[in-house]
């Protein structure tokens, strides 16, 4: 098992496991595509991972089978062990240990006040109105918004702030594997850093199993320790992130890239300089150059 | 979610149908919606019914296809062929308890069924051969006349086509809120009526809001191209009748002179 053999983590039946799910839309018809074919996968308590296919490849897909929002066309999606589509399988229950932030997750925002919406998550499960709040409490302050805010419209928030507000909604619900879709489209580069950083404090923190979904490499690549790419509705790779990115030329094929900085490690390397092209980020990849180049130690 | 509302959907192909002139197909369709009112016999319905398959195997789309959107309309179809069907006073033929069915209830509940499946094929016909933006350049152009009078036809027929366009755009979004709140543990499946229309809130305020947020860009994205109204507007694909447009008015007069003779004929033989 490749995922079993990251960071030691073996997978022992808690968490998701996928059993060879295809989904086919509009079954039956001429319009009739397979979104996802034969796909497997383990995905245990407290991982980071990144989950990476260029549009269209299946990733949408995929995460809605996640927390069962499809039924797979065929195979099985089991969660602590059990199949989630058996008759009497409780979906409300799963749905807050497995919390989803759709893509544009701000457009989901209703209520009149930002605290009251984060809280319907929580007022969905059935807690008091007590512990509703302090869920909702907590997951806002864990998002950076602060208690100035709670009374404020969440329309009349900005653009970062509003999708703070969307993710603490689903975080209110305590999910044990909380997965992102595109957590940064369509925010500045500013913006973009601040969710991604905020994700990965929550990780570190919270101890739960976070898988991000992107287009981009660069965007996870210094954060999860295990990256599965998608493509054409097929499980490619699921690997730690160094091994993945030596695949850099059949990413490109699938319209993906691995980050910039494998790119010039790579291309020093044609170039005759002889160094391990496995960095993650540009301070490790500068490391190794100095390294290389008999340079003092930082 | 929606995904079984095939009713009135465009479907892409290729075909004799879906190259025919919009303007004809509307004027056909009005056609064949008043046909089925002036022929009111069995054997008028079947020239309806052979008129109508004729066009659906010119078409290219699967009949499958069609048929699979009228389950739409199932239910209204039995009420009003139920209620024809109990209601109508003459002959009796069955007596269920204080429910009975008369001949003349029978024949005419039968009628009215086979009406409405074919007006709602035949119409659903025409918008499944023909794009939105065809249709309602169509519409533009047969109400030109119109203009003489002050009726702001273009205005008209353009918020026709923006509103057309925005349908499947409208439901995709419904089906991706309505998944973002399931997500979040809302329950849209109460059988509880209030906790039914409680649990819209959630999905109704935030169509609305992406709605309004839709229409802002897109007047926007109007005026940045100086989008004026219609005074002066030229049309990229201007429509121009051909000689397929043409045989299709002929062979259009034709049925509907065959329609009007089988009602005033008055064949004996004929129920």
């Amino acid at each position: 098992m490749q995922a079993a053999r990251l960071s030691g983590k073996a997978f022992d039946g808690m968490g998701i496991k996928l059993e060879n799910v295809s989904y086919i839309y509009e079954v039956g018809t001429a319009m009739q595509t397979a979104a996802l074919e034969d796909v497997s996968l383990e995905i245990p308590e407290n991982q980071f991972i990144g989950l990476i296919g260029h549009t269209g490849s299946g990733k949408s897909t995929l995460v809605q089978l996640l927390n069962g929002l499809l039924k797979p066309t065929e195979g099985r999606v089991l969660y602590n062990g059990k199949n989630i589509h058996e008759q009497d399988y409780d979906k409300r229950a799963l749905r807050a240990e497995v919390g989803l932030v759709f893509q544009y997750p701000e457009h989901q925002l209703f209520e009149a006040d930002v605290l009251s919406d984060v809280m319907f998550g929580p007022r969905n499960l059935g807690l008091d109105e007590a512990a509703c709040k302090k869920s909702a409490v907590e997951a806002l302050t864990s998002v950076g918004i602060g208690e100035e805010y709670f009374k404020t419209s969440p329309f009349d928030l900005s653009g970062g702030q509003k999708r703070r507000v969307a993710i603490a909604g689903v975080l209110a619900m305590h999910p044990k594997i909380l997965i992102l879709d595109e957590p940064t489209a369509g925010l500045d580069p500013r913006g973009r850093d601040e969710i991604l950083g905020l994700i990965s404090e929550m990780k570190q923190k919270m101890s739960m199993t976070i898988i991000l979904v992107s287009h981009s490499m660069d965007d996870v690549a210094r954060y999860v320790e295990r990256i599965i790419v998608m493509g054409h509705g097929k499980k490619i790779f699921d690997d730690e992130p160094r091994r993945v990115f030596r695949h850099y030329r059949e990413l490109e094929d699938l319209g993906l890239s691995a980050p910039q900085i494998t790119y010039i490690l790579q291309e020093l390397k044609e170039k005759g300089l002889d160094l391990e092209t496995d960095a993650l980020t540009v301070a490790e990849a500068a490391d190794e150059i100095i390294r290389k180049l008999g340079g003092p130690d930082r | 979610m929606f995904k079984d509302i095939t009713l009135g959907q465009y479907y892409q192909t290729d075909s004799l149908l879906h190259r025919l002139d919009p303007r004809v197909k509307i004027v056909g369709t009005l056609v064949y919606i008043i046909s089925l009112f002036v022929v009111d016999t069995f054997a008028g319905y079947f020239v309806c019914l052979l008129f109508l398959a004729a066009m659906i195997c010119l078409s290219n789309v699967p009949v499958g296809y069609i048929v699979r959107g009228m389950r739409a309309i199932l239910i209204l179809l039995l009420i009003t062929m139920s209620f024809n069907l109990f209601l109508t006073p003459g002959e009796v033929l069955v007596r269920i308890g204080f429910l009975k069915i008369t001949r003349e209830g029978l024949i005419f509940s039968l009628k009215m069924a086979i009406r409405l499946s074919l007006l709602v094929i035949g119409s659903s016909l025409m918008t499944l051969t023909t794009t939105p933006n065809q249709l309602t350049d169509a519409i533009e152009s047969l109400l030109n006349p119109l203009k003489r009078f002050r009726v702001p036809v273009h205005e008209i027929a353009m918020m026709m086509s923006i509103a057309l366009r925005f349908i499947p755009i409208l439901m995709e979004e419904t089906d991706k809120i309505m998944k973002a709140q399931i997500a979040r543990g809302a329950d849209f499946e109460s059988k509880n009526l209030i906790k039914k229309m409680k649990s819209l809130v959630p999905l109704l305020v935030p169509l609305f809001i992406s709605a309004f947020r839709r229409a802002n860009d897109l007047a926007m994205a109007m005026e940045a191209r100086c989008y004026r109204g219609g005074v002066g507007r030229t049309k990229m694909k201007p429509l121009i009748y051909e000689g397929r447009d043409q045989a299709a008015y002929m062979l259009l007069v034709a049925y509907f002179a065959i329609c009007v003779l089988l009602r005033f004929l008055r064949l004996p033989f004929l129920i």
